[in-house]
């Protein structure tokens, strides 16, 4: 189990599923939702992997829309 | 495999949207790297908490709207005329922080005589140069930085030197005056490149600060609508075709 664990919490209706933070990310935790839409349209992004989520925020900063917002703790 | 809430508190959050870019959905294209540099301008003002010192000026291209997202001051330029206007907001007010955000379109073509004589009268501004070789806003026509062979909707059949010159490469030209203090190209397509691009944008604005001289920040950058690909795959087309022709780096750092 990793040391460290992450979440990254998406705003939904900001996405606009650009697919930069999924290719960016190095776990191979996030993936763009296949059907389900927000309110533009857009296949908006999920933590299809969450338990693989390392909280290394390279998600964040590349998403052009600041629509992720990263949460990291060291396991105990 | 479900998501842990525990872990969803304020010290624990590692990366945030920045407080100084608000709530307005931006109307740049999926995976614009517009998006990225705005973010960083904010993160870098609030660091520098220069939120009530800052005059940015917003340029005539996909950009124009910058003032709709970021909350600081901005003046509107006409097209290529934000050196100039620049210039005028920094002599008059030389306890701000002026700086101008730019497309390929607007610093290379029409503004070239502005940012030149800008950069050569030293003025203390910061220059953040966005160029992704082509004219994004007005439907994907040739730019002075083009590559040669890249199609574009005034070049079908590629950018030919014999026809329309090679890509201009302005960092490289105002690197060469005296009133410049700072040139690096810097891009913003993984998070080690987002971190460098901060520190240079950072360092640009803490020199308009000092009185340095002027300070340009290139960022290459993609229009996946212009090119025609997805954002992911324009990134790969950067990394492969721009770069070898905008090579990142420091120009000029002192």
């Amino acid at each position: 189990m990793a040391k460290v664990k992450g979440v990254v919490v998406v705003n939904d209706e900001r996405c606009k599923g650009c697919d930069l933070c999924v290719v960016s990310c190095p776990c191979d935790v996030l993936e763009l939702h296949q059907h389900e839409v927000n309110s533009k349209g857009y296949h908006y992004v999920y933590m299809k992997n969450p338990e693989a989520c390392i909280g290394c925020a390279n998600c964040g900063y590349v998403c052009p829309d600041g629509c992720l917002t990263i949460y990291r703790k060291k396991n105990q | 495999m479900s998501i842990d809430i525990d872990i969803v508190s304020p010290e624990n959050m590692v990366y945030a949207k920045p407080e100084l870019m608000n709530d307005t959905h931006m109307h740049y294209c999926p995976g614009c790297s517009h998006g990225v540099v705005h973010k960083l301008i904010a993160e870098v003002i609030q660091e520098l908490d220069l939120k009530e010192k800052t005059i940015g000026i917003a340029p005539v291209g996909c950009a124009v709207f910058a003032y709709n997202y970021l909350d600081i001051d901005w003046q509107e330029a006409a097209h290529g005329r934000a050196p100039a206007l620049a210039t005028a907001a920094k002599r008059l007010n030389p306890d701000k922080m002026v700086f101008t955000y730019q497309g390929d379109g607007d610093l290379a073509a029409i503004g070239t005589a502005e940012t030149l004589h800008a950069a050569n009268r030293g003025e203390n501004i910061a220059i953040i140069y966005i160029n992704n070789g082509i004219y994004g806003m007005t439907g994907g026509q040739m730019s002075p930085t083009t590559l040669i062979n890249m199609a574009t909707a005034t070049s079908p059949s590629g950018r030919t030197t014999s026809k329309d010159g090679a890509p201009l490469d302005m960092s490289k030209l105002l690197a060469q005056l005296d009133g410049v203090c700072l040139v690096s190209r810097q891009a913003v397509h993984t998070a080690a490149n987002v971190k460098r691009a901060k520190r240079m944008i950072r360092l640009a604005f803490e020199n308009s600060m000092a009185g340095k001289g002027t300070s340009v920040v290139e960022i290459v950058s993609t229009c996946s609508s212009g090119w025609k690909m997805t954002p992911a795959a324009s990134n790969d087309w950067m990394v492969d075709n721009m770069f070898p022709v905008f090579p990142l780096g420091d120009l000029k750092n002192i």
